[in-house]
């Protein structure tokens, strides 16, 4: 399938989860795909899932957390692919699992380095790329808590919700310049991040499980579908939303 | 997306004579879909089942209205009878009411809207849902709006209605996640069809000024809406229950 | 709260539950109250409460789903005290506790006439009323179903829903004019109407007590409170708003 041929995807967080997982799909479709991760092994163990399917791709050693590297990225995309089509900004941690009073200050300003400002840091590089070439679709990693909460989570929380703001303010700014930005908003999906979560969480998984509508955990695959259809001329008039893939969990 | 992706299967499309419902009705025979067009415009009707057929596809048309529980229970038995399954429903047939403050609205307006866009959602909800039971499951996409999550003034009856529209939505969702039948909606900003005109011809100017306002500075096309609604009944949009998606532009951002 | 002296407030479905709790919070305040209700009886028993207390009220009788019925309630009232100043749009009946196919067209249509539009046939009348006067405070009450959805109860659902659409539009139609219009949205409160459903469906009661993060129904005085505050002049830039009184519910 070739629906993306000759178009350039950067999507970070790509070294595993549910960025690997969309680094595949966005290779799936023909696109050459920037891989970018702080975990370079795993950035370059999704390059060469990419390669062997006769795709094209490369990995960058990035830290959202640092401006300078943000630029690198988008740098590598533009030298090595002469543009850049869609970004994914995907990278993230998770919650630590403790009440907001004993949130350490240390956890709240990693967590909102890397799930906040690394979405706003990868941005402010990606939109000037895609203005240059006439546009192209942005999808930040929110989540359900970027919609609702729950107990423990409060920085992973705060911080999912400033990325939909984020979000909004920044698809009002562009739409009319043919860049259009929205967010993903997962449910829990069984990625080992979120494992790693839930290892903290003593009971959280089966609590989980049993509020999922649907009776399951989603599929790294179904989020990362998502993304490349709303980077897609498909989704070509939606902007500015959070598209909710959680089984039911915000409905109730 | 392939051009089987809706191979085999069977589709309800409520309002299929013009605007999003024929778009949809189109885009899902794009996909291999057979149609089942419903609506009371018999002419439009008939011309969306040609349009189909002019691009290989199989459709037909049943005159119903989706305010008359009678109409809508022999919609989907006819359904049933002539294909044996009912995969996929877009409950969009929906008529508009803008540009009139509460107190002016008159008691047949409000149950004209109303009866429509909401009990018209309710009762091909009540009776899709056995044969889609009845078919192994399916999937099933309502036309809510941006009304529907937000007000507006001049739209306060569209804006209840298209707000039940929301609410069955997610209550279906949750009741039926586990049987095998996905609920969602699709909450359009403004989009170019037919359903303004009435509102375009009171107002001149207004069409100028409402093609602005979006953030994208221009209206959606029914194409686009179609796309969205195509997607959800996708095996990739399989983890997405009760949601409603906004095709907007960026207005429900603002 | 600021003073409802010399105020008169309009309360529908004020014979039990909700509507009888702020009938009393709007007496209490100084406020002459028009209680409205289907049932006679139990009007006529919420005035002579009020009446108890030192306070001021009667009854009027309406069936909201009936548009004549609450034009001629509205006159009654202007008739009676010269003005109104405050109305609780809160007549409405309950969830039935099956699937959306469950439900029979005249359940449906029936939820809907009373919960929806009785709320527009209040407002149609009430605005005209309070624009004459130049303003008043309307407040509808919608539900934290207005909000979510849940299973076994789509067409209260749908008719909450619709509550607040129709609140959100007047309020953008009226509020320059003065006359300012919200809705609250509770939780599970113990009422007339809940209680009937656990009559029917007992196993609800304690299943539903998992959706409350308070840990606790809640009472229909703490939605009257509440209610009454949004109605006063402390709440004189909210407008348009729908209020959760839901013990967390919605945050989750």
């Amino acid at each position: 399938m070739s629906r993306l041929a000759t178009k350039v995807a950067l999507v970070t967080g790509g070294g595993a989860g549910l960025g690997r997982a969309t680094c595949l799909a966005f290779a799936a479709e023909s696109a050459a795909v920037v891989v970018a991760d702080r975990d370079a092994e795993g950035a370059a163990g999704t390059v060469s899932l990419i390669e062997r399917k006769g795709g094209s791709a490369v990995s960058v050693e990035t830290d959202v957390t640092q401006a300078s590297d943000c630029e690198r990225m988008v740098a590598e995309a533009t030298s090595r692919f002469g543009r850049l089509d869609f970004a994914y900004n995907n990278a993230g941690m998770g919650g630590e699992g403790l009440p907001t009073h004993e949130t350490t200050l240390v956890h709240w300003d990693a967590l909102m380095a890397v799930n906040l400002t690394g979405v706003f840091l990868s941005m402010k590089y990606e939109i000037p790329a895609m203005l240059e070439t006439g546009g192209g679709a942005i999808v930040n990693t929110s989540s359900i808590r970027g919609l609702v909460s729950y107990p423990d989570l409060s920085a992973y929380t705060a911080s999912k919700h400033a990325v939909f703001g984020l979000t909004k303010s920044a698809a009002l700014e562009y739409a009319d310049k043919g860049i259009r930005i929205n967010a993903v908003c997962p449910g829990v999906v069984k990625t080992a991040l979120v494992e790693q979560s839930y290892a903290r969480m003593p009971g959280f998984e089966e609590r989980s499980l049993a509020l999922h509508p649907v009776g399951r955990f989603g599929e790294p695959e179904e989020i990362a579908a998502t993304v490349v259809w709303l980077c897609s001329d498909e989704a070509s008039y939606v902007a500015g939303a959070g598209l909710v893939v959680d089984g039911g969990w915000v409905a109730q | 997306m392939t051009d089987a992706q809706f191979a085999g299967k069977v589709a309800l499309v409520t309002g299929a004579s013009g605007g999003i419902g024929r778009a949809a009705a189109l885009r899902f025979a794009r996909g291999g879909a057979t149609i089942v067009c419903a609506d009371v415009d018999e002419d439009g009707g008939h011309e969306t089942v040609s349009l189909v057929a002019a691009g290989g596809g199989t459709a037909s048309l049943v005159l119903a209205d989706v305010s008359s529980e009678s109409d809508v229970e022999s919609l989907v038995d006819i359904t049933m009878h002539e294909y044996g399954r009912l995969d996929i429903a877009f409950n969009n047939a929906g008529i508009g009411l803008f540009g009139k403050p509460l107190v002016e609205i008159t008691e047949d307006e409000y149950d004209r809207v109303m009866g429509v866009n909401s009990t018209g959602v309710f009762l091909c909800l009540k009776y899709e849902i056995p044969a889609m039971l009845q078919s192994g499951g399916g999937c099933i996409v309502n036309t809510a709006s941006k009304a529907g999550l937000v007000g507006d003034a001049g739209l306060s009856v569209y804006s209840a209605s298209k707000h039940a529209v929301v609410g069955m939505t997610k209550t279906a969702a949750l009741e039926y996640a586990r049987k095998g039948i996905r609920v969602n909606c699709v909450a359009p900003g403004v989009i170019d069809t037919d359903i303004n005109t009435p509102f375009w011809q009171a107002n001149p100017g207004a069409y100028e000024e409402f093609s602005k306002k979006p953030p994208m500075g221009r209206m959606g096309t029914a194409e686009e809406v179609a796309e969205a609604v195509a997607w959800l009944c996708t095996d990739d949009a399989a983890f997405v229950h009760g949601h409603a998606m906004s095709v907007d532009a960026g207005l429900l951002a603002e | 709260m600021s003073d409802f002296d010399h105020k008169i407030a309009l309360v529908t479905g004020a014979g039990s539950g909700i509507g009888r709790a702020t009938a009393l919070v709007f007496a209490r305040e100084g406020a002459a109250v028009a209680c409205s209700d289907i049932d006679t009886e139990s009007g006529e028993a919420t005035v002579r409460m009020i009446e108890d207390l030192g306070g001021t009220a009667s009854f009027v009788r309406a069936d909201v789903s009936v548009g004549s019925d609450v034009e001629a309630m509205v006159q009654t009232v202007v008739e009676r005290y010269g003005r109104l100043d405050v109305a609780h749009n809160n007549a409405g009946i309950g969830g039935l506790g099956k699937p959306i196919d469950g439900h029979s067209l005249s359940e449906f249509e029936r939820t809907m006439a009373i919960n929806t539009k009785g709320v527009f046939h209040g407002m149609k009348y009430q605005i005209p009323q309070m624009l004459k006067q130049g303003g008043g405070a309307i407040v509808n009450t919608s539900s934290m179903m207005g909000l979510v959805g849940l299973a076994g109860i789509s067409a209260y659902s749908a008719s909450k829903h619709a509550v607040v659409g129709l609140t959100r539009s007047a309020a953008l139609e009226y509020g320059s004019k003065g006359v300012r219009i919200n809705c609250v949205c509770p939780g599970i409160i113990r009422t007339p109407i809940n209680q009937k459903y656990w009559d029917e469906f007992p196993e609800a009661e304690k299943e539903w007590l998992s959706i409350e993060p308070i840990g606790r129904y809640g009472e229909p005085e703490e939605v009257a409170e509440v209610v009454a505050w949004m109605a006063s002049d402390e709440a004189s830039f909210m407008h348009g708003h729908a209020l959760s009184v839901d013990g967390g519910a919605t945050a989750q």
